[in-house]
């Protein structure tokens, strides 16, 4: 079992004639994705690498019924691509792009309220499910199916804990990166909802970083409804204050967002929380008895 | 971005809010020709990018031109030292003279990103002329919000409602309507990430007017406002800061003796966490991003060891799109171009793994190699102390 994405998944790739869009609409496809095409306005009707193109995201749900949108569309129209998804119906859609105004993503998902579409990301590294649908930029091959749900503010930090956790032939059910944006779509809250529904899903390993109060809301959700034991660790605990840590969001702003906040509110919703980056998948083994 | 308080009150100008007149001044006897046109009383404050002016001695009244002109020869040029600037402080190469006004109240009006509700917040406070988080954690039912529709914005009921929590009357509360309306637009318009008028004030002879201005704005969305990113004035920033930022590279120089040279934000922080619970300081931040090229990778390895404090280097990639054998590349090239002046870590995970760690073998440099994070840490902690490993 997994959430949001598995085999059954059609993807159709916007920005998919970008070096970026070509590059990982191929990776995709290779870990075995359906991946139904892409879209770039103005070159529908030709094919790029392989792939059809068509004009609007529109023609790839009525034609292939896609129902996940992946962008890769440069920032200044990426807003833009997320609500395309959205009127087309597409129930999830996951934004890769970095550097999105923040403007725009305020207005993007005003947008989205408005309809049934989920939107995970922007600047994120996608969605994993291992073995059945690589929905991102991850590196697949480290990954390996089970029972552990990963969620993470971060890319490379991710992959980081999934190495740590495949090295102990501890599986993931699915990874999910949300981004490290201070506006964007699914929160730790929506996936820990999903992790604690998912059968398929025993433990939940949680990467926060500073910045927002995001984590914060996650503890008291973990405290009130979580039923599966939670390890985390937040990222930046030595970060200065009023400085933005590579992340749009990653900031300590008025004293507010320090990892010590978040560490403590979530080791008293009862998560485990762990101090050191290389003792994340040997304190996630340990809680799962592996 | 951040801009100066003069470059700030240029904009609130040009959308209409109520600023002193002034003029920005290079030289002691230009601040003395804005005070002869301004007339009268006049205030000299220092343009750097940090608050706190104030208490470190940047700004002085004058009472006519040769004060002016003597308040600007003690401010001009000097290490300004506030709780906001470097230890060192900021140099101080231009003021603002601006004519004085009789204050009757100091308020406090902002508008910035509530993340939390992933829309804009309007925050008005009759305690002004304080920190707002002094304000938040002391007094906070002196801070009246307003939170605007994310596609339609601050309406004017919002806008009457923060002037009436302002204590704003009659032909006052008309003048601050409209002012936080036009500062709203102002906002917006320019994509800014905040909007901070510490004191607004209300003067002895009735008029409304932002006495100070604080404008940061969006990075992302610069590339919409030319007019704003000319404004970017780097002698404000660590000239590390801005050779990084020239080769697409994400680094923040802090104050311990490990080089760090990561890719990713998350793993970068992480990596400055476990290098302190290592027992020793990261000397930077630094993310050479998801894709770098060897090049990247070469100017990246020459800012950080460009800063004289870095003892060690700490090198911890994890590949993903950013492929092992690409940084293999790149590190060596460095190496080879700028010598191996300091003990270097290397810690590879992920595509390309074996293929980078051959490379790094093969290359007959003395690098050092490391299992994991934690292993990385240790030993770059440990050669950054003299110790060898």
């Amino acid at each position: 079992m997994s959430i949001l994405v598995d085999k059954s998944t059609r993807v159709v790739v916007q920005g998919i004639t970008g070096r970026e869009g070509a590059f990982h609409a191929a990776r995709c496809k290779e870990y075995g994705t359906a991946v139904v095409g892409g879209v770039t306005p103005g070159k529908g009707g030709t094919t790029h690498e392989g792939f059809p193109v068509w004009n609007t995201v529109e023609e790839a749900v009525d034609r292939e019924r896609a129902d996940c949108a992946l962008i890769f569309v440069p920032p200044p129209a990426a807003a833009d691509a997320i609500m395309e998804a959205a009127a087309a119906g597409v129930p999830l859609i996951v934004c890769i792009t970095e550097g999105i105004p923040v403007a725009d993503m305020v207005r993007a998902r005003q947008f989205l309220a408005g309809t049934k579409s989920r939107l995970v990301g922007p600047n994120c590294p996608g969605v994993i499910t291992p073995g059945q649908a690589k929905i991102g930029i991850m590196p697949g091959h480290i990954h390996r199916a089970g029972q552990v749900g990963v969620v993470s503010r971060s890319g490379t930090l991710t992959y980081e804990v999934v190495g740590q956790l495949t090295a102990r032939n501890v599986g993931q059910s699915t990874c999910v990166g949300i981004g490290g944006d201070p506006v964007h779509g699914t929160s730790f809250i929506d996936t820990l909802r999903l992790f604690n529904d998912d059968p398929g899903t025993r433990a939940i390993m949680m990467i926060g970083e500073i910045g927002g109060t995001a984590e914060e809301d996650a503890a008291g959700f973990i405290k009130q409804a979580v039923r599966k034991p939670v390890v985390a660790f937040i990222c930046g605990q030595t970060a200065p204050p009023g400085r933005r840590m590579g992340h749009a969001g990653a900031i300590i702003a008025g004293g507010r967002g320090t990892a010590a906040e978040k560490m403590q509110a979530l080791e008293s919703a009862g998560a485990t929380l762990v101090r050191s980056p290389a003792d994340m998948g040997a304190t996630v083994a340990k809680v799962i008895g592996a | 971005m951040k801009v100066h308080e003069y470059q700030a009150k240029a904009l609130l100008r040009e959308f209409g809010v109520s600023v002193p007149n002034g003029e920005v001044a290079d030289t002691p006897a230009q601040a003395r020709e804005v005070a002869q046109r301004l007339g009268g009383r006049v205030v000299v404050k220092a343009q750097v990018h940090a608050g706190g002016r104030g208490k470190a001695g940047g700004i002085k009244v004058a009472d006519d031109p040769a004060g002016a002109e003597s308040a600007a020869t003690q401010i001009l040029g000097t290490m300004l030292k506030t709780p906001q600037t470097p230890p060192e402080g900021i140099k101080v190469r231009r003021v603002l003279v601006e004519q004085a006004c009789v204050v009757d109240r100091e308020l406090y009006l902002s508008m910035t990103l509530d993340r939390g509700r992933s829309t804009h917040v309007a925050m008005a406070s009759p305690a002004g002329g304080m920190e707002i988080e002094e304000v938040a954690a002391r007094t906070p039912e002196k801070i009246i919000r307003e939170w605007a529709h994310p596609a339609l914005g601050l309406q004017e009921f919002q806008a009457r409602r923060l002037a009436f929590g302002l204590g704003l009357g009659g032909d006052q509360f008309k003048q601050g309507v409209a002012l936080i309306r036009d500062l709203f637009a102002l906002y917006l318009a320019k994509d800014c990430s905040l909007v901070e008028i510490n004191p607004l004030v209300v003067t002895k002879d009735g008029r409304v007017f932002a006495l100070d201005a604080k404008l940061n704005f969006d990075d992302s969305a610069l590339y919409r406002h030319k007019e704003i990113a000319a404004l970017r004035d780097i002698d404000e920033e660590d000239p590390l800061d801005v050779e990084a930022s020239k080769f697409g590279l994400n680094y923040i120089k802090l104050d311990g003796d490990v080089g760090c040279m990561v890719n990713g934000a998350g793993l970068a922080m992480a990596t400055m966490d476990i290098v302190k619970l290592a027992g020793g300081e990261p000397a930077n931040f630094l993310d050479v991003g998801g894709s770098a090229s060897p090049e990247q990778i070469e100017n990246a390895f020459r800012i950080l060891s460009s800063d004289a404090r870095v003892k060690a280097v700490f090198i911890n990639v994890f590949g993903g799109i950013l492929r092992c054998d690409r940084l293999a590349e790149g590190v060596i090239a460095a190496v080879r171009k700028l010598g191996l002046r300091l003990p270097v870590v290397v810690r590879m995970e992920g595509t390309n793994v074996e293929q980078g760690k051959k490379m790094l073998a093969e290359s007959g440099l003395a690098l050092t190699n490391a299992e994991d994070m934690g292993d990385g840490a240790r030993k770059a902690v440990a050669l950054a102390r003299g110790a060898r490993v």
